[in-house]
């Protein structure tokens, strides 16, 4: 194995681990709300795709399934909001996230019983191509998603910080009341925040199942990214997607350095000593309580 | 309604608020005690099965219910428990009676060593980091292979007591009598716990760390001994888990059953010792309810027998789902509401139980 191919193969895990994360940090700071479905969410997207695309079930193109599946993805998560969540406002943190993990048993079951339990594979244009970059041979796959990555993270920098409802939601993050005074609507900007990460875990989603395959039990990669999220710093974006890349490329290098076995702990690990060293993460946003 | 007419301070921290209410608890151990000769061998062992959970529910409880910290780890002092208490009968041969204890200090001890470096976290992080805990400790089993036995597992002997070997399947009657012994010592400790000052700490400290600081109670120790005492119970459950179910290998101890734990205190009713026997019963009894009424719903339907994979976790979320956004405390907080609305007939409002939220609470200043 080359290291270059294992980097490459490291670092398009990493950026769909970092897209997870980055839902989660999306709603996190927005919400305050910590959401464990957020790796459900990403296998329901990679699901509907699945679903409107492959050539067994609607067989539409991909390229109109694609932008048809964020939609319904970003319905799914403004309602999941408008529904369930909004009626935590003002509820402590953990009830959330028990919440959300209950939220996440539902959807795999939901997904379980439409879609069957078995991996299933999503037809993309670009799945079992290779390229030639510089001598090295890689995946389109993994090139789109790297590229994809690179692509959105740029679209979001942008939508942040340039657009009217991309500083809505900043503000909103930062102080609800003081946001709420100056005239946004926080509730409408908080379920459109949720709609937001549906539709970010629905290009996650799809980006996993074009590597792979995938199935109901997949949400569970979510707690992988949740510990990306964490690693990076909850409630800093770049933060996620740094934390996603560590633990991506993290990966295929213990488990082609390190015996089998204690290669799979080692993310694990590396959570467990930032949480100890660095509590809040390595881009760390918190600021101490006065009273 | 009774009126209680307070005379002394002690009356605070009874046991018992009053003579009727010990009396109900009084019928409920009886109750418990007649049990085995009314009910069949099947129901004996589900009931055997709920105190088991129930302990672990207590372990579980004592942290996030009184302390306050979450844990979504707790699986793993599970397999600590039974782990410690199969092997230390099987290599050293020691006797139930002796590893049964050590098992429970084991899993103890080594929440204690979790809890000093994460005392720091708070809420959501310290999920987290027992979240990777538990994750951790399910890859330790399969790499600790000549301990463990790895993925092919180990087998737990029977329980033996003074020469007399006690099966689950052989003798349930011992084996029910062996585990609820265990409940109710436990249980007492923990209600005495509560009246000690050690357990107002934990409340203090549940409510606000700073307040609990400025009244003196010294905040890292509090958790780690909640910690301690938390993963104590939990590794007791775990040693009698691993009895109950004779074999098991690390899949008994999926980060799964982490979460299953900390979902099945909050339906019970957070913060009360009733919710972890109340979650123990919706846990245990839920599969059977539900293969039940599916019999049921196809023989009325006339439709051949209908298997839908996976359909017990997907209820059980929804139950969750409605209980925290109606009952945010449980099953015995609906028990609690029922209750009031008797006693105070016709006086009852709504609004006697209004959950108080607070919008300004951040969780990000800390």
């Amino acid at each position: 194995m080359d290291v270059s191919q294992l980097l490459v193969s490291g670092l398009a895990n990493g950026c769909i681990y970092g897209l997870i994360a980055l839902g989660f940090v999306l709603i996190y700071k927005a919400t305050e709300a910590v959401n464990f479905a957020q790796g459900d969410m990403m296998m329901l997207g990679a699901f509907v795709t699945l679903w409107l695309t492959n050539s067994d079930q609607l067989g539409l193109p991909f390229w109109i399934a694609v932008p048809l599946a964020i939609a319904i993805m970003g319905v799914i998560g403004y309602l999941l909001d408008l529904i369930i969540i909004r009626q935590m406002f003002g509820q402590s943190q953990v009830a959330v996230v028990i919440l959300t993990i209950a939220i996440g048993f539902v959807m795999r079951f939901a997904a379980g019983t439409i879609w069957g339990h078995e991996p299933q594979s999503l037809e993309t244009p670009f799945a079992g191509k290779d390229v030639t970059f510089g001598g090295v041979i890689l995946g389109l796959d993994e090139v789109t998603v790297i590229i994809s990555t690179v692509l959105l993270t740029i679209l979001f920098y942008f939508y942040f910080n340039n657009t009217r409802l991309g500083v809505a939601m900043q503000a909103s993050s930062q102080n609800q009341l003081a946001a709420y005074y100056m005239g946004i609507p926080v509730k409408r900007v908080q379920s459109l925040v949720w709609a937001l990460s549906g539709m970010m875990a629905t290009v996650a989603g799809i980006l996993y199942a074009a590597k792979g395959s995938i199935d109901p039990s997949a949400g569970l990669l979510g707690i992988k990214a949740f510990a990306a999220a964490v690693i990076g710093g909850m409630g800093s974006l770049p933060g996620a997607l740094i934390g996603g890349l560590i633990i991506g490329i993290m990966e295929p290098f213990a488990a082609y350095y390190i015996a089998a076995g204690y290669s799979q702990i080692a993310p694990y690990l590396l959570l467990f000593l930032v949480l100890v060293f660095r509590p809040h993460g390595i881009l760390a946003q918190v600021h101490r309580k006065k009273v | 309604m009774r009126i209680l007419f307070k005379t002394s301070y002690d009356q605070d921290i009874r046991l018992f608020k009053d003579w009727h209410q010990g009396r109900w608890y009084l019928l409920l151990l009886l109750a418990l005690l007649v049990m085995p000769y009314l009910v069949s061998t099947f129901v004996l062992g589900e009931v055997t099965n709920v105190l088991i959970w129930s302990l672990a529910g207590m372990g579980l409880m004592v942290l996030v219910g009184q302390t306050g910290q979450a844990s979504l780890g707790h699986a793993a002092f599970l397999a600590i428990g039974c782990y410690a208490n199969a092997i230390l009968q099987t290599r050293l041969g020691l006797p139930f009676l002796v590893t049964f204890p050590l098992a429970g200090l084991i899993s103890g001890l080594a929440g204690v060593l979790l809890a000093i470096p994460t005392t720091r976290l708070h809420g959501i992080y310290l999920a987290i980091a027992t979240l990777a805990v538990s994750i951790l400790v399910e890859d330790l089993i399969v790499i600790a292979e000549p301990l463990t036995g790895g993925v092919g597992g180990i087998m737990v002997p029977d329980i033996a007591i003074f020469g007399f070997n006690i099966n689950r399947y052989g003798n349930p009657f011992a084996f029910y009598w062996v585990v609820l012994v265990v409940a109710l010592i436990v249980t007492l400790f923990y209600r005495n716990l509560l009246r000690a000052p050690t357990g107002r700490a934990f409340a203090a400290v549940r409510d606000s760390e700073i307040s609990a600081q400025a009244m003196g109670v010294n905040v890292a120790r509090t958790k780690a001994v909640a910690f301690g005492v938390s993963t104590g119970i939990t590794g007791l459950a775990g040693a009698l888990m691993g009895h109950f179910i004779g074999f098991v290998n690390h899949e008994a101890f999926l980060i799964l059953i982490s979460i299953q734990l900390l979902l099945m205190v909050v339906i019970g009713g957070l913060g009360t010792i009733h919710g972890a026997y109340f979650g123990a019963i919706v846990v245990v009894f839920l599969p059977q309810v539900l293969a039940f009424l599916r019999d049921w719903i196809s023989q009325v339907s006339g439709v051949g027998s209908i298997v839908i994979p996976g359909i017990e976790t997907a209820v059980f979320g929804v139950i969750l789902i409605l209980f925290i956004l109606y009952e945010p405390r449980g099953i015995y907080g609906s028990w609690i509401k029922l209750r009031t609305y008797f006693e105070l007939f016709p006086f009852y409002r709504r609004d006697m139980f209004r959950r108080q939220k607070s919008y300004l609470k951040t969780e990000r200043m800390r």
